[in-house]
């Protein structure tokens, strides 16, 4: 059972701690000032890597081997030389792809156990890298990077397309499936040899209509997986909420989810595949919640039904919107947490049924993560 | 050799003593220092080796001109004074 929760925030890095009275407090602030856009805690909370966005200066990597005493500098996945008259332009904007890592987007283990030093991470605009040392080091996968297809992704909510979401197949490490903000879900199976576009079922309502079920244009905005049964896969997409059970191959959109199926961040029980969690708000350009009543949907018949759940959750209007990365389950499949552009962090204990207010005077969230 | 100092505000971020430095164009310059103050670079220049957008590059009081390639000549006397613009971040 996990006590302890690292936050990203636009104005630093906190850690939360559960106490023995069952409060969970702010117990520590790193970086304060400085915008962390992603965390990965490892290693049962020994190694923590926090990715900074300093603006001016860039994105950095930082790293503690002694949850969270002291910190280092470890090197940025950093793009190649681009090719001179290299012609990469946003389709959506018409500017150029800058080869050059704007933001720091996704970090995760390679599955080969956690002492690997394996990590993939994806970055703005679009690129995927990969570590064997611990992120020492990263290269950037060039199979992916260089798909004729890839210069078709699109920047949504960013100028440029970004990947948010990479997860490794628990079965098999060399499988591992990410999703992009613009440019749908792709799928290794030797990983990063070769890649496959994939995504049956998919519908999007902002292209032209002939081009509503093409799975390139998919706007996923957040895409998890149940780690028991890697198979099923949820996302949170810009035109609803869809379900896979053949690993993205295939999509089944849920219908009259309420109160709303827009949103950005999805999580999934662990263990019991249907059950999974979102944070709806209102579609699209307003972004926030339904009638600035802030809740938590939950299903656990793999979309059948939901549950709104609004216990300990403001009484009074709100105007939180939850990022992808907003919303964490603890591996015991019991804890919730999910912070948000307020400012505001919740804690649940039992699945979202009820919620401890942690804090409404933070900075912007734009991620949350329970201890490994 | 010319002289190169960096905006108090990197200080908090990345050691960045001021140093003589010998090269004839900033690029130069930046190269040389970078190779006793490797992780500096990243802070001044992007992934491309070009100016980070939201950094400015001054020779005496002028802003470079060519913030790609850093081809702006500097000489003995000069002095580059890398600063954060007031754009962005």
């Amino acid at each position: 059972m996990s006590d302890c929760l690292w936050v990203g925030t636009r104005k630093g890095l906190f850690g939360v701690a559960r106490d023995n009275r069952g409060r969970w407090r702010i117990a520590g602030t790193w970086f304060a000032g400085d915008p962390v856009s992603m965390l990965l805690p490892q290693r049962g909370g020994r190694r923590i890597h926090a990715a900074l966005d300093l603006g001016h200066f860039g994105v950095k990597m930082q790293r503690s081997d002694d949850g969270g005493k002291r910190w280092r500098e470890t090197p940025a996945p950093a793009f190649p030389p681009r090719p001179d008259g290299l012609e990469d332009k946003d389709p959506m904007r018409g500017i150029d792809i800058p080869w050059s890592s704007k933001l720091i987007w996704a970090l995760e283990p390679g599955g080969a156990g956690e002492d690997s030093g394996e990590l993939w991470c994806g970055v703005i605009p679009g690129g995927l890298f990969h570590s064997v040392d611990g992120g020492d080091s990263w290269t950037l996968v060039r199979s992916l990077w260089d798909h004729p297809l890839r210069k078709k992704w699109m920047g949504g909510g960013y100028d440029f397309a970004g990947i948010h979401s990479i997860m490794v197949d628990p079965r098999d490490a060399r499988h591992v499936t990410i999703a992009v903000s613009t440019g749908g879900v792709w799928t290794t199976k030797d990983k990063g040899g070769s890649w496959a576009l994939i995504g049956k079922g998919l519908r999007n309502v902002y292209m032209p209509p002939d081009m509503a079920g093409d799975p390139l244009p998919q706007d996923a905005h957040r895409v998890v997986h149940c780690p028991a049964k890697p198979d099923r896969l949820w996302m949170q997409h810009h035109n609803g909420i869809f379900r896979s059970d053949d690993g993205g191959e295939h999509w089944q959109e849920l219908h009259d989810v309420p109160p709303s199926s827009f949103g950005f961040a999805v999580a999934v029980h662990p263990t019991e595949a249907d059950t999974a969690w979102f944070v709806p708000a209102t579609k699209d350009e307003r972004r926030f919640p339904v009638n600035a009543r802030l809740v938590v949907t939950r299903t656990r018949d793999g979309g059948k039904h939901f549950d709104v759940l609004s216990k300990g959750l403001p009484d009074e209007p709100a105007y939180d919107l939850i990022y992808r990365h907003g919303l964490a389950i603890a591996a015991d499949g019991e804890r919730l947490a999910f912070g948000s552009t307020t400012g505001s962090l919740w804690v649940s204990e039992d699945q979202g049924d009820s919620w401890q207010n942690v804090s409404k005077h933070l900075p912007p969230i734009s991620c949350v993560r329970f201890e490994a | 050799m010319t002289m190169l100092r960096f905006t108090p505000n990197l200080h908090r971020l990345v050691d960045t003593p001021s140093a003589r430095v010998a090269g004839a164009t900033v690029a130069q310059v930046l190269a040389c220092y970078f190779l006793a103050n490797p992780r500096v670079r990243g802070y001044v220049l992007d992934d491309q080796g070009a100016v980070r957008k939201h950094v400015a590059v001054f020779v005496n009081r002028e802003l470079i001109r060519d913030r790609i390639g850093l081809s702006d000549p500097v000489g003995e006397n000069d002095d580059i004074f890398v600063a954060q613009a007031l754009s962005g971040g």
